[in-house]
């Protein structure tokens, strides 16, 4: 049965009388760019930007976790699937993204065990049935999945698990949102801010980036409703010059996010540099395990030997997550780079730019 | 990937382990990011983990002003000539 959290959120009728609003509100050119891969297909799925005056152009932002990913990182997975003495445990959407040499479905096909999981506790459970071999997860996502990641650690700290290693390719928002703003060519008027991230890390989180900017931000939830909801207070700023960072999404994030999983997550992981491709090294953008846990430490416990990992020739992935060029743009779209037979990430991932204008754009 | 649509918990056993139901579907989530969860309370799920208990008066709260803004814009629009 359908709960009415969803059923009000899905009416027809809302969604066109937000619309209609919208129409009424909006006058200047602008630029709204998501930072979110699942803002990202329900845009598309939903046909949001078909409806929206032609003087508002959405973007999809670095919000797709597989998508943002340094290409030294995918390499350095890549490796650690080659070992006998690994068994691999990841979410599915990082299986076909090309690293400079293989992939890990190639890998895969090789005979190596690597094994998707829907949960990081799923890996914890494979380390306690195989005690003989060792369980390394990939650790990828933002501050949505960081939590989970850290609880997974503390679950095998407990349970005595001496086979279970993370290697940890985590992002955070707030800092990616500062080094967006900072980029030559970036030309952004307002942010759809990401729904399931800020359930964590709460409102407050992107004041300082707020204050700095002043640039209209809204967090919005996933149905239509929701996303539209974000847009139309957008524009209302926008149109009225008065940039605000709102919380359209209140069912589910509050104004401090979730203060057990932000703990759970900095028990576990130290703030640290990380490099985003496409955008480079961004300074406290990234989570490394504490020394406290340095025993499910994948980069403790393996010793890597990746030759420079080469950029993917013709991709053009880091420009289009970013916003300064859309997918038909790039030389490779619908040519050699398709889902079936993607060549960067962004057509890789079902949540990426690329995959989600492949498949909903005529 | 995040999943949108707030689950229920239908059962809860003593490992902070949760049965929860996504619309007709019966899954598993685990509690232990969360302070406090009951049966019958919906959460948002994510890869394996509820991550916030969705605030009900919030989510009403929400329709009713969306509902009334729009309404108002609407009327607005109408009388533009």
């Amino acid at each position: 049965m359908t709960n009415r959290y969803i059923k009000e959120y899905r009416d027809d009728s809302l969604s066109r009388k937000i619309i209609d609003g919208i129409k009424a509100t909006s006058k200047k050119k602008i630029k709204l760019m998501e930072v979110c891969g699942t803002h990202t297909v329900s845009i598309f799925r939903s046909g949001i930007r078909s409806v929206l005056p032609e003087n508002i152009s959405l973007l999809s932002g670095p919000g797709c976790p597989v998508c943002v990913t340094d290409q030294r990182e995918i390499d350095i997975f890549i490796q650690l699937s080659k070992r006998d003495d690994v068994i691999v445990a990841t979410f599915g959407d990082l299986m076909k993204v090309p690293g400079t040499d293989s992939s890990l479905i190639k890998e895969r096909a090789n005979g190596k065990d690597i094994r998707i999981v829907y949960s990081a506790m799923d890996a914890v459970e494979i380390a306690k049935k195989t005690p003989d071999k060792n369980v390394v997860f990939f650790g990828v996502g933002f501050e949505t999945t960081a939590p989970t990641i850290a609880a997974s650690i503390l679950t095998a700290e407990k349970e005595g698990i001496k086979n279970f290693y993370v290697f940890s390719a985590h992002k955070l928002v707030p800092p990616a949102l500062n080094a967006l703003m900072n980029m030559d060519g970036v030309n952004i008027d307002g942010f759809i801010l990401p729904g399931h991230v800020s359930v964590v890390i709460g409102t407050n989180a992107y004041r300082q980036f707020f204050n700095e900017f002043r640039i209209p931000c809204a967090i919005a939830g996933f149905e239509p409703a929701d996303i539209l909801q974000g847009i139309l207070a957008l524009i209302e700023q926008i149109e009225s010059q008065k940039p605000y960072l709102v919380n359209t999404y209140k069912r589910v994030v509050s104004s401090d996010g979730n203060k057990k999983a932000m703990q759970i997550m900095l028990d576990v992981f130290d703030i640290t540099d990380a490099s985003w491709r496409g955008i480079g090294l961004i300074p406290e953008s990234g989570l490394r395990i504490k020394e406290k846990f340095k025993e499910y430490n994948a980069e403790e416990k393996f010793v890597f030997s990746i030759p420079a990992s080469q950029p993917i020739k013709g991709c053009e992935c880091g420009k289009i997550l970013t916003g300064l060029i859309t997918p038909p743009e790039c030389p490779l779209y619908k040519k050699t780079c398709t889902p079936e037979d993607p060549v960067g990430p962004c057509m890789v991932s079902t949540e990426g730019t690329c995959a989600a204008f492949y498949r909903y754009s005529s | 990937m995040c999943i949108a649509i707030p689950s229920k918990i239908i059962k809860i056993d003593g490992n902070s382990m949760a049965t929860i139901d996504v619309e007709g579907a019966k899954r598993t989530a685990s509690l232990l990011l969360l302070d406090d969860a009951e049966v019958g309370d919906y959460v948002i799920v994510h890869a394996g983990f509820a991550i916030n208990k969705v605030n009900e008066e919030e989510a009403l709260k929400t329709i009713e002003i969306l509902r009334k803004t729009v309404s108002m814009m609407k009327t607005a629009s109408d009388e533009k000539p």
